[in-house]
């Protein structure tokens, strides 16, 4: 990832590419008028005396109006640029894809992303979170839907903001130019957490996003090691009140579903490296990595964590 | 039986009798009950401005808070709870309890001087508007207080405020100090309204009025019209939480966006509300410091007015993020910017005047001129967010809160500021400190800009807002130290002018009455002016009655020491709205605590309804209703009367 994984002065997909020039453009002209206007403002200040002002005469000079009048009609020519190029570009990009090659449906939950995958079966279908993967040059429909507050979904390197809002589905799309893995952030603010709701869009080559997708359709495998069994039974115990595992009796979906929390870049919604680590320290105190968070405090033994962290560590 | 008689009012000249008259007449009454009983628009007006300073000094402290938790990654100084309090609140504090207040103050000081009056149209409207706008202030803040300010920023987005994510009192107290506080700005709305179509001096016709007059005249009727809506979306939120209606919440087949659409319909006409009349400062007050009328005049005042009809038809570029179709983007985002073109001609209006005059370099110059620079670096990050594709990566991004920033700071406080060393001398009767202003000055200036001119690439550069942290690795930690940095020598710029305030108003150099050489009414009583403003109502001949003689536009002069007395009681003269022409003689109201009594039950009121404590909700009620009795009570004092109770044939 590039050291400022946010910008937007740069893009690398061909929504927020159609976007980019007019910025630049709006960037560039609003930049000259304040040079334009502050070399005024500064020229005729510094004619300024250090008197008195009731020491010098009033006087009416000059001809004001066609300041006004040659003014306002140099403002015209950005604005009348301005206005045709945004509604040509608003026209280019607005529309979703009529024939988008992959539909996905992101959900905006306190503070987590929740990422369903469509298919013509419930064979085929599978839901994780705050990972988004996508085929390099495709277009991707994305269905955002709201589950409790307004989030918004953003992926400046690929497209522009769209909020996901309780009862009506709005529509993004996205097309990645090349494989890489781009930085995803809530930017609509929904509580204590909003700082660090963040997500990740990995677009790679077909054939390696279809090896994801075929890994992602498996079921969690049965734990084996006696450690893994242990924390398997924790999980069914503690964990399964709010996360899903499939292939097992754990389906609640208040929280991410982690069937293959294992495979994921992240923890925490992209707040976190994912590692045996990271992850143990989330699961024992979430309260004190995140503060706020839905997801209480543990409260677990030393040997619960190991046995539990084991587990989740299958679940690749 | 109509006991209203006609009369014509004597026309005298200026004298130290008449003045004493009118004095003992004018005067409030000392001690305890003329302190809370006054309706002399000076003291409100003054009350009004050290009221919202003392706010903004607060809004400030968050602030800088707010800074010193960003200035670097993963710090820690507030939790995300108290973090969410602070920015709500400091955005809360600076939109609606400073920055629309301070302007009604001065407002409320200077139109009746402007104008050539003795008062406002309605005097005990005007000091209930002050005591509820103090009400709301203390009611906001006594939640932030105690742990439950707003936490859900200045906007308030639902869902959110909703009782299932926001259980707290946080929300209560906001939806009903917001609703508590709309209704002094609706009376000091309705107010500012007849007071300038009704109390203008004779012959002040509608286009001999300051700019500043249209300014505030403009926000006030765009507050009448516009802020029904959001104490309606706050009834209606505070309903939602407390009685299980479903405004705002699907499952009762309500829409979030609901909420939305009339915080913005109310949200962006506020913005111009509260930047038309520091416009109109600025207006007014830089040609006194070149040396000219202002050029312009009449386009100046119709891009005032401009402004906000096409500022009622913006709002949507506020929510273009939310799935609204493309066409209707397209609507608002051509109106967003059309709006630039008012905007254009009140900046080259400006500058032209600065050109083709004689500037003269004083504090309240230097606050004016570099406004128009400031005005612009606002206005073109709006004119950015206005092109809808561009604003779905600008908005709510860092990009937006230095727009903001630049709008409200540069817009509102600057000129607030300049006109602070302005009108101080006529306030108070003494000089601010020209060397503490050049100081004061330039260290606003330098660190606004060292703040906030930078803000605008964090946001280009990806940075959320509303955020109580940020990871290390994204590329805005050095900017974020350099906006704190920026963010406390501003902080120690706006101490400076306090400072200057407090030094100069006990031992400032005396001014005259008319230090600047200004131009218009106010400029031609004594500095401070005496409780009647004007020993006889000035009949007005010009747009710039002090500076006749040097224009020699016409003939026709101002007449200042010679004109109505009106010293038969608190007496003051009503004009026809357009061209001023002298239509009757007004009985004012004499000093009277009934607005502050009815404040204070209407404070029980709503602290009554924020415990949903019907007892305390009655005692409200019921004090409410015996402060209106004792308000309208009919006084026959009240009543228009000839000298010795003879019917006079003429009609004024």
């Amino acid at each position: 990832m590039s050291s400022t994984p946010l910008a937007y002065l740069s893009s690398d997909g061909q929504r927020a590419a159609t976007i980019l020039p007019l910025t630049w453009f709006t960037l560039c002209v609003s930049i000259a008028v304040c040079l334009v206007i502050g070399v005024l403002v500064l020229v005729a200040a510094r004619r300024a005396q250090a008197v008195d002002p009731g020491d010098i005469a009033v006087e009416r000079r000059g001809d004001g109006i066609r300041w006004i009048g040659i003014g306002v009609a140099l403002t015209s020519v950005p604005l009348a640029i301005t206005l045709v190029w945004t509604i040509g570009a608003l026209a280019d990009v607005v529309g979703p894809p009529r024939r988008p090659d992959l539909v996905l449906d992101v959900t905006g939950h306190q503070w987590w992303w929740q990422v369903d995958y469509n298919g013509a079966t419930p064979a085929d279908r599978f839901a994780t979170a705050n990972e988004i993967h996508i085929p390099v040059g495709v277009k991707v429909l994305v269905r955002l839907h709201g589950a409790d507050v307004i989030h918004s979904f953003w992926v400046p390197k690929l497209t522009g903001k769209t909020d996901t809002i309780p009862g009506q589905t709005n529509l993004s799309w996205l097309e990645a130019d090349r494989p890489g893995i781009y930085r995803g952030q809530c930017t609509e603010y929904c509580g204590v957490e909003h700082a660090r709701m963040g997500f990740e869009v990995i677009a790679e080559p077909r054939a390696a996003f279809e090896r994801w997708r075929e890994a992602q359709l498996q079921t969690a495998p049965p734990p084996i090691t006696p450690a893994q069994i242990r924390g398997a039974q924790l999980f069914q115990f503690r964990c399964s009140l709010c996360h899903a595992v499939r292939g097992t009796t754990a389906a609640s979906h208040y929280g991410p579903d982690l069937t293959h929390i294992a495979s994921r870049r992240m923890i925490a919604a992209a707040m976190l490296p994912n590692n045996p680590g990271t992850l143990t320290g989330w699961i024992e105190n979430p309260q004190e990595v995140k503060p706020g968070a839905l997801m209480p405090d543990q409260h677990l033994s030393g040997q619960q964590l190991t046995d539990l962290t084991a587990y989740l560590e299958t679940l690749k | 039986m109509r006991e209203a008689v006609f009369r014509t009012p004597e026309i005298g000249d200026d004298t130290d009798v008449l003045r004493a008259r009118l004095h003992a007449i004018w005067e409030t009454e000392p001690g305890i009950r003329g302190w809370f009983g006054t309706v002399d628009h000076k003291e409100i007006g003054i009350r009004y401005i050290i009221t919202a300073f003392i706010v903004l000094a607060l809004g400030g402290i968050e602030a800088l808070v707010i800074r010193l938790q960003l200035a670097g990654p993963n710090l820690h100084l507030l939790t995300p709870e108290q973090y969410d309090e602070f920015f709500s609140t400091h955005g809360m504090t600076m939109i609606f309890l400073y920055a629309s207040p301070i302007l009604s103050g001065f407002s409320n000081y200077l139109w009746p001087l402007l104008l050539g009056g003795r008062d406002m149209a309605f005097p005990r409207m005007n000091a209930f508007s002050y005591w509820v706008y103090l009400g709301a202030v203390i009611f906001l803040y006594s939640g932030f207080l105690i742990g439950a300010g707003p936490n859900d920023g200045w906007f308030n987005y639902v869902p959110y405020a909703e009782k299932a994510y926001n259980p707290g009192f946080n929300e209560d107290f906001y939806s009903l100090g917001m609703i508590f506080l709309g209704i002094s700005t609706t009376v000091g709305a309705a107010n500012f309204i007849v007071t300038a179509f009704k109390t203008r001096a004779p012959g002040m016709s509608i286009n001999r009025i300051p700019i500043m007059v249209w300014g505030t005249l403009t926000a006030s009727v765009a507050n009448l019209v516009v802020v029904p809506a959001v104490s309606l979306a706050f009834f209606l939120l505070w309903m939602d939480r407390q009685f299980g209606t479903d405004f705002f919440q699907t499952r009762g087949g309500g829409q979030p966006l609901l909420w939305q659409h009339l915080f913005w319909i109310f949200g962006h006409p506020w913005v111009y509300a509260i930047v038309l009349p520091a416009m109109g400062m600025v207006s007014d007050g830089l040609p006194v410091f070149c040396r000219r009328p202002l050029v312009g005049y009449a386009l100046v005042a119709l891009a005032t007015v401009s402004v906000m009809i096409l500022g009622f038809g913006v709002w949507v570029h506020h929510m273009f993020a939310t799935g609204l179709p493309g066409l209707s983007l397209s609507f608002f985002s051509g109106a967003s910017i059309v709006i630039t073109y008012p905007s254009a001609v009140t900046v080259f209006a400006w500058i032209a005047t600065i050109w083709l005059g004689k500037p003269v370099l004083k504090t309240p110059f230097l606050f004016f001129s570099s406004m128009i620079l400031l005005f612009v670096i606002g206005g073109v990050s709006g004119f950015m967010t206005a092109s809808v594709p561009v604003d779905w990566q600008l908005t709510d991004t860092y990009f937006v809160v230095a727009h903001i920033h630049y709008v409200l700071i540069g817009i509102n406080v600057f000129p607030v500021v300049g006109a602070s060393y302005f009108w101080f001398p006529k306030m108070t009767g003494r000089m601010m400190d020209e060397r503490l202003g050049r100081w004061n000055f330039w260290t606003m200036f330098l660190g606004f800009n060292l703040g906030f001119l930078p803000m605008h690439l964090t946001g280009l550069l990806g940075m959320p807002r509303r955020v109580y942290t940020y990871p290390a690795h994204m590329g805005w930690s050095a900017l974020n130290m350099i906006t704190t940095i920026g963010s406390f020598v501003f902080a120690i710029g706006v101490l400076l002018f306090f400072i200057n305030v407090w030094k100069s108003w006990r031992s400032g150099a005396p001014a005259g009455d008319n230090p600047w050489g200004g131009s218009s009414l106010e400029w031609s009583t004594t500095s401070p002016p005496p409780p009647y403003n004007f020993a006889v109502i000035p009949t007005v001949a010009s747009r710039h009655p002090l500076w006749e003689d040097q224009l020699q536009e016409s003939e026709a002069r101002t007449s200042l020491r010679r004109g109505m007395v009106l010293d038969d009681g608190k007496e003051t003269l009503h004009t026809s709205p357009v061209d001023a022409v002298p239509e009757r003689i007004v009985k004012g109201p004499e000093d009277n605590t009934a607005p502050f009594q009815l404040t204070v039950a209407m404070m029980v009121l709503f602290y009554g309804m924020l415990l949903k404590n019907w007892w305390v909700i009655g005692v409200g009620a019921i004090g409410c209703l015996v402060s209106l009795l004792l308000w309208l009570w009919p006084r026959r004092e009240m009543l228009e009367r000839a000298p010795g109770d003879r019917p006079e044939p003429a009609h004024v």
